[in-house]
């Protein structure tokens, strides 16, 4: 069964994202997406520095089955990217909501966090795509 | 809701993951099929593959009815229980499917694809009707194989001692039987091992067995980066009716000499013609996983298309077999959008976990 912590924002792409006490908000991909994509084999992230809107894209997740575009929920600039996992791809499916992180920004507004779902609303999403 | 093997029940207390496939509920992995495929490589794993069609083929003129059934020849099978690897050809050469075929003292057993069940027990059973044969469907069979380089030593410690003794006495690519049991040791991933066709009343207290001695279920999605590594061709996906052997890298598993089967016509006239098309082996370095579909390209010009893709986990980068039309330059592929560099190499990929596959 997958899990949806309370404190994180969610997108309806499947990203999810936590406000940082530093300012910058880290960004990755949810329990319920590394379950329905299987064994992740390949994660290309974005560029430090790429300035983002909401919406754009900001790299690709392979797994197993398929490769899956990952989307910034808001816009911002990319400050840091975790490059562990780019040789260790499976933290994506061990550890989703904490290590397997993709890449942190700066946002233009961390007020656009709100327009994110909550847990309960993602997850109800998730039951009805099932 | 599809048809269900007798392990149904165990695959889910194990934890698979069920998926359709071909009608049945079949368990894809059980958690990481990147796991099990590196268990198969490194130990022994256990495949539920129930869901595959066994035919008796029985009768004083069997012999020479599977001899102009299948492209390859039955009559290479000199030793009781000894296997044989053919494509079963259409008028045209398109292969039907691929199949394994066992002598069993006159008789003869027969293991066919689960997706191609219905249209290959017509095309027997008609083939058959002008020899003295009958043809028999065994859905009250079950298959379980075991494999991966302890797999022999798992099925013993297991295993009565008639069983034991009958597994010691074969061959690779021979099956026998233990009672009702029939044990050969063939297998769809390039490892050692076993593949069981038993009773389906006795598989599920095999299975158990097996597992209580630590033996871990494999799902279908192992199964498949598997038998690519081993260069295994999966009907369906590497061949199908518009195809024939030649053009399917089978061109080894074909007779044409002194043997009359169908499809061998047109087969003559396609090497007379000179084939135009081959599957080959491709893999690439970059970052990325070949898929199905993709298309290929030489020098700008799209030759073919990948048939099978994978990540091969014992590899750790991507591997694939694609339908080229003859091409001598650099090749790409195309992944969403972008064109990515492959060598082409003669499969298999891996063999005793280890890659063995050379440029061409």
């Amino acid at each position: 069964m997958a899990e949806f912590p309370e404190d994180l924002r969610y997108a309806k792409t499947h990203e999810w994202a936590r406000l940082d006490e530093d300012g910058n908000v880290t960004i990755g991909i949810s329990d319920h997406a590394q379950e329905a994509l299987g064994d992740v084999v390949y994660v290309e992230l974005p560029e430090e520095g790429a300035v983002l809107e909401a919406g754009d894209e900001a790299g690709v997740v392979e797994s197993v089955k398929a490769a899956s575009d990952v989307y910034a929920p808001i816009a911002g600039t990319v400050t840091e990217i975790n490059t562990e996992l780019e040789d260790s791809p499976e933290i994506v499916n061990d550890s989703p909501h904490l290590k397997g992180w993709f890449y942190k920004l700066a946002p233009v507004n961390s007020d656009d966090l709100e327009s994110l779902l909550s847990a309960g609303d993602y997850q109800k999403i998730c039951e009805n795509e099932d | 809701m599809g048809l269900k093997t007798p392990m149904y029940e165990q695959h889910e207390k194990a934890g698979a993951r069920i998926v359709d496939f071909g009608g049945w509920d079949m368990p894809v992995h059980y958690g990481s099929q990147l796991e099990e495929h590196h268990r198969v490589r490194r130990d022994v794993g256990m495949f539920d593959v129930s869901h595959m069609t066994v035919i008796d083929i029985q009768g004083s003129e069997s012999k020479a009815f599977l001899t102009l059934l299948l492209a390859n020849d039955i009559r290479k099978l000199t030793t009781s229980g000894k296997a044989l690897y053919s494509a079963m050809l259409n008028e045209n050469g398109g292969v039907l499917d691929d199949l394994i075929v066992y002598d069993n003292s006159g008789d003869y057993l027969m293991v066919v694809n689960c997706g191609t069940r219905e249209k290959d027990l017509a095309w027997i059973t008609r083939q058959a009707g002008a020899f003295d044969c009958t043809i028999t469907e065994r859905p009250d069979l079950a298959i379980i194989a075991v494999q991966g380089p302890n797999a022999l030593e798992a099925v013993d410690q297991v295993a009565s001692s008639e069983m034991r003794s009958v597994i010691r006495s074969l061959k690779i690519f021979q099956g026998g039987y233990s009672g009702a049991w029939f044990i050969a040791r063939t297998g769809y991933t390039g490892e050692k091992g076993v593949e069981v066709i038993l009773p389906t009343g006795e598989a599920r207290e095999f299975w158990e067995k097996l597992a209580n001695n630590g033996v871990q279920p494999i799902g279908l999605g192992a199964r498949d980066t598997l038998r690519l590594e081993a260069g295994m061709n999966l009907y369906g996906s590497d061949m199908d009716e518009s195809v024939s052997p030649l053009e399917s890298n089978m061109a080894s598993t074909v007779v044409l000499e002194d043997h009359e089967f169908i499809g061998k016509a047109a087969l003559l006239k396609k090497l007379e013609a000179g084939v135009e098309e081959q599957l080959v082996g491709l893999v690439m370095t970059d970052r990325g996983v070949l898929r199905a579909h993709y298309p290929v390209f030489c020098d700008g010009k799209e030759v073919g298309e990948i048939t099978s893709g994978a990540f091969s986990p014992t590899l750790r980068h991507s591997i694939a077999l694609a339908r080229l039309a003859s091409a001598q330059g650099a090749l790409t592929v195309e992944i969403r959008k972008k064109q990515f560099a492959v060598q082409r190499v003669m499969p298999p990929f891996v063999r005793n976990g280890k890659q063995v596959y050379k440029l061409i």
